[in-house]
């Protein structure tokens, strides 16, 4: 390891920022058509990313084999997206453009963001609609034939496209189909059930991984040209999130411990609405869509602890806190904003409900304006939902809601190419921090993960392929790298085997996510912060102590989350360490020692305008932060206020 | 929040799908009604891991009933008792203190159990695979809004595109089936203009691959629309049977 503070270069194209994808892609190197089965990629995760870039680099020609942990590539997380997808067509004239997405999306980051990707991101936008139309997926539509849009997160114009509140998992299938297609016709070698437990590097190149097969138990070398990581993002650091359960951040984990940087882990979005915490047992949130929020008005009771019936509290006896405090946005305030207003109320002693730590989302006002119909019409489906979860009805009892860990900004770092500073790595979708910056903006995910597998990884990675053609090292799975990982991979399961201690895997992971939520989550100080790496440091400690694990070495949900709950433990202190650097407020990562007179986020441009990427230094060696400078010469970063 | 129950259980173990597997009792207590089944199962996990014990195996991702991993019977009925919900959207509180609760895999020829309560459903994948999409490539489709469809037409295919594709269909047939799985989707491509072309070349090929994989034939039972937690109508499987002969009685011109 170099033990030397690095500025990385993410070869973002000079000249002007229109054309620079196109000119980029000129740049890069192609593949003869009868040379592409000679070549090999390996991607693993199968949602819009890695699915959509499997079809995509098998439609090419060349040799790709797919994996996915879960018993389907048509259950990956993409599919939980409800709202929609973002793109700058314009269909409603409403004066929006490719220029003004761009703009949004990197404002929307708190210009932490890359530019040029940026641009690029909502130049593909529009494609994606063409994609997934082509592809099938039946969006919602109006009476003349058209596609319907509407406007979504806080957003002036409407830009979202919806398959009513199933977006992702439309788009997702549209992806899988394709997929599917491709294994059919034998060019894509499809593994499910099987898990990365190890990236395997010969001579500063990616070219395979060891996986262990989830029904067997079985360990198997996996060997191609390029690996493509799409695993997702990393919530389930908090425990409790509205992820699957499977959006765990081991696979990116396990790479950033054979060397790939990771790049602003502390960047995490809080949902501002989500189902409260309703017991210790919960293994999940659900999310209530942000569209609710077009209607509902938040507010709790002005007096403390007050638990009367909310529909007894007279209007004067109400705060309206977001209208209040952001008289323009007011309910439409963005996520982080809105998540940290509510955890002010909750935390000033104004929480409602039996545990006290949730407001209200009321829609007594809507109904009475717009009649019971109308609003049954818009959110019935979600009412349902509330209805069927919490037992209450919103039509007569306002919502109780509460902020939850929703999605990862930050991830493995990548160059424009989605390339990781390790050479044939390539990370897609939620998996890298490319676009988001500090905070992601509502229907932009299905639009990164879609645009990275359908039109930037097939691209890159072909270039990436071309360039190396005549002088890439033959490996195969006899390589002794192959050997070495194989035994890392054993040792790791029977070192937490023979731990033989007395706490289950999940009792470790919901106390790193109790600590993870109430020091690493909506509001930050320095103090929780160096509190987080203690409490943190001691959870693994006491982990590889205390750790019990039931079963055998063959399908074992238990040794299954004992694996990951290991790498979960390490993402969550870098995570920590990164939000601890990071000395000022921007976007979601709020520091309350980082504020302006009015309490409101205080970025600093002139200290931290870039992207921090972590190096692994061994297990009890601190990691270096290595830095990327933002450089924005199309839009001055301007003050986020919304007030 | 509602009172505790204590519930006994009846669940399906099975080492492997090559072991012969048979039903153990476990009792639960302190279940809240607030809980989701799947918490439930998890709480009985944690103490069995605890004892040392095996936990039982069981598909889940998503618990938002979205993803169709989640996948038991409860009590013989698919998904449990509640009408349009996944196992892991249904709450404890649909149950009593003192109620005893049979829990077992799908049961389909072909999805094999994998482990207690997880069955392999790539069976549905290769249905799919036989032709469930439309023959189009990356790159060049052209512009969205060329193409206008109809709203009901589009709200037609979008009821059909909601499957998750979970098995409870087969799962709920006593012949168990697949007609509700392959109807959905070949309705749902059929009806767009964009899936239309192809729409008899893939009938045909998912109706084989359906029989080839020893799903049973549709004698109109009507179980799987009764299963099916996303409330898919039977009226795609006649739709497809409609379109299926199509395809043998006359020729494309
Ligand atoms: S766990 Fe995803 S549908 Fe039940």
């Amino acid at each position: 390891m170099s033990g030397e503070i690095k500025k990385l270069d993410s070869k973002q194209p000079d000249g002007p920022i229109e054309t620079a994808w196109d000119r980029h892609r000129f740049s890069l190197k192609l593949v003869n058509p009868a040379n592409r089965r000679k070549r090999k990629v390996l991607v693993v995760g199968t949602g819009l990313a890695g699915g959509g870039s499997a079809a995509g680099l098998a439609e090419l020609g060349y040799q790709v084999e797919a994996f996915t942990i879960l018993d389907s590539p048509r259950r990956s997380h993409s599919i939980a997206a409800q709202g929609g997808v973002n793109a700058a067509k314009n269909y409603p004239n409403d004066n929006d453009s490719i220029w003004r997405l761009f703009y949004d999306t990197l404002k929307g980051g708190d210009f932490r963001g890359n530019e040029k990707s940026t641009y690029r991101l909502a130049q593909c936008a529009n494609s994606i609609i063409d994609q997934a139309v082509a592809q099938g997926v039946p969006f919602t539509r109006e009476y003349a034939g058209t596609l319907a849009n509407r406007s979504f997160g806080g957003v002036q114009v409407s830009r979202t496209f919806y398959a009513r509140g199933q977006t992702g998992q439309q788009l997702l299938l549209g992806v899988y189909q394709s997929l599917m297609k491709e294994v059919g016709k034998g060019k894509v070698k499809l593994h499910t059930r099987k898990e990365l437990l190890e990236l395997i590097i010969v001579n500063g190149r990616a070219r395979g991984i060891i996986t262990r097969d989830l029904v067997t138990g079985e360990l198997e070398k996996h060997y191609g040209d390029a690996v493509i990581i799409a695993t997702g993002g990393f919530c389930k650091t908090y425990y409790l999130s509205t992820n699957a359960m499977a959006s765990n951040g081991a696979a990116q984990t396990r790479c950033w411990k054979k060397g790939a940087y990771m790049a602003n882990p502390c960047m995490t979005q809080i949902h501002p609405t989500s189902l409260p915490v309703m017991g210790a047992y919960m293994a999940k949130q659900t999310l209530m869509s942000e569209a609710l929020r077009n209607d509902g008005r938040i507010w709790v009771p002005k007096k403390k602890e007050d638990k009367r019936d909310p529909n007894t509290i007279p209007d004067d006896e109400r705060d309206y806190f977001l209208e209040r405090r952001y008289p323009s946005f007011g309910n439409l305030a963005p996520r982080d904003i809105t998540s940290r207003a509510i955890k002010q109320a909750v935390d000033g002693g104004n929480g409602v409900g039996p545990t006290g730590v949730a407001v209200y989302l009321d829609f007594k006002d809507a109904i009475e304006r717009d009649g019971y119909d109308k609003i049954k019409d818009k959110y019935g489906n979600l009412f349902d939902m509330y209805k069927h979860i919490v037992n209450e009805s919103p039509y007569e009892t306002p919502m109780r809601i509460y902020p939850t860990a929703h999605f990862t900004m930050g991830g493995l770092w990548v160059d424009y190419n989605l390339q990781s500073n390790i050479k044939g790595l390539f990370v897609g979708g939620e998996s890298s921090y490319e676009y988001h910056g500090a905070n992601r903006l509502g229907a932009n995910s299905l639009m990164s993960a879609m645009t990275d597998g359908a039109f930037v990884l097939p691209v890159t990675v072909a270039g990436y392929l071309g360039e190396t053609f005549a002088t890439l090292e033959k490996v195969d799975d006899t390589h002794e790298e192959f050997d070495i990982g194989m035994k890392v991979v054993q040792g790791r399961i029977e070192r937490l085997m023979n731990i033989k201690g007395t706490r289950t895997p999940d009792q470790f992971h919901r106390a790193l996510g109790k600590v993870m939520f109430d020091n690493v989550g909506i509001e930050r100080t320095e103090k929780k912060l160096i509190e987080a790496i203690e409490s943190i440091k001691n959870i693994k400690k006491e982990f590889y102590a205390d750790l019990m694990l039931a079963g055998d070495e063959k399908m074992n949900n238990e040794l299954e989350k004992a694996l990951r709950v290991e790498d979960t433990i390490d993402l969550g202190l870098l995570m920590a360490r990164d939000a601890l650097e990071r000395r000022e407020s921007c976007g979601a990562h709020y520091r309350m020692d980082f504020v302006d007179e009015d309490g409101e986020a205080q970025r600093d441009d002139e200290n931290f305008q870039h992207v921090a990427a972590w190096e692994y230094q061994g297990d009890d060696t601190e990691p270096l932060r290595h830095i990327e400078e933002l450089v924005f010469n199309s839009i001055q970063p301007s003050k986020r206020s919304y007030k | 929040m509602s009172d505790e129950m204590t519930l006994y259980l009846q669940v399906w173990r099975q080492k492997d799908s090559k072991s012969k597997g048979g039903f153990q009792n476990y009792k639960v207590e302190n279940v809240s009604g607030d809980m989701s089944f799947l918490e439930m199962l998890d709480m009985l996990n944690e103490n069995l891991a605890r004892e040392g014990k095996d936990p039982i195996q069981y598909d889940h991702d998503c618990r938002e009933g979205i993803c169709g991993a989640c996948s038991c019977m409860i009590n013989g009925e698919a998904h449990g008792p509640g009408k349009k919900t996944t196992t892991c959207e249904m709450h404890m509180r649909h149950f009593n203190d003192g109620d005893a609760i049979i829990i077992e895999p799908w049961r389909a020829k072909a999805f094999p159990v994998l482990k207690d309560l997880a069955v392999d459903r790539s069976a549905y994948d290769k249905i799919i695979m036989a032709g469930g999409f439309i023959e189009v490539k990356y790159g060049n489709a052209p512009e969205a809004n060329s193409m206008m469809v109809g709203k009901e037409v589009a709200d037609f295919a979008m009821d059909n595109a909601a499957c998750i594709g979970c098995g409870a269909c087969a799962a709920a047939c006593p012949n168990a089936s697949a007609m509700l799985f392959t109807a959905a989707k070949t309705t749902q491509l059929s009806l767009l203009p964009q899936g239309k072309v192809e729409s008899k070349k893939r009938v045909q090929s998912m109706i084989k691959k359906m029989d080839e994989l020893g799903f049973g034939n549709c004698t109109n039972e009507r179980l799987c629309e009764a299963a099916c937690p996303k409330g898919i109508s039977i009226i795609s499987i006649a739709r497809m049977n409609r379109e299926y002969m199509g395809t043998l009685l006359k020729s494309d011109y």
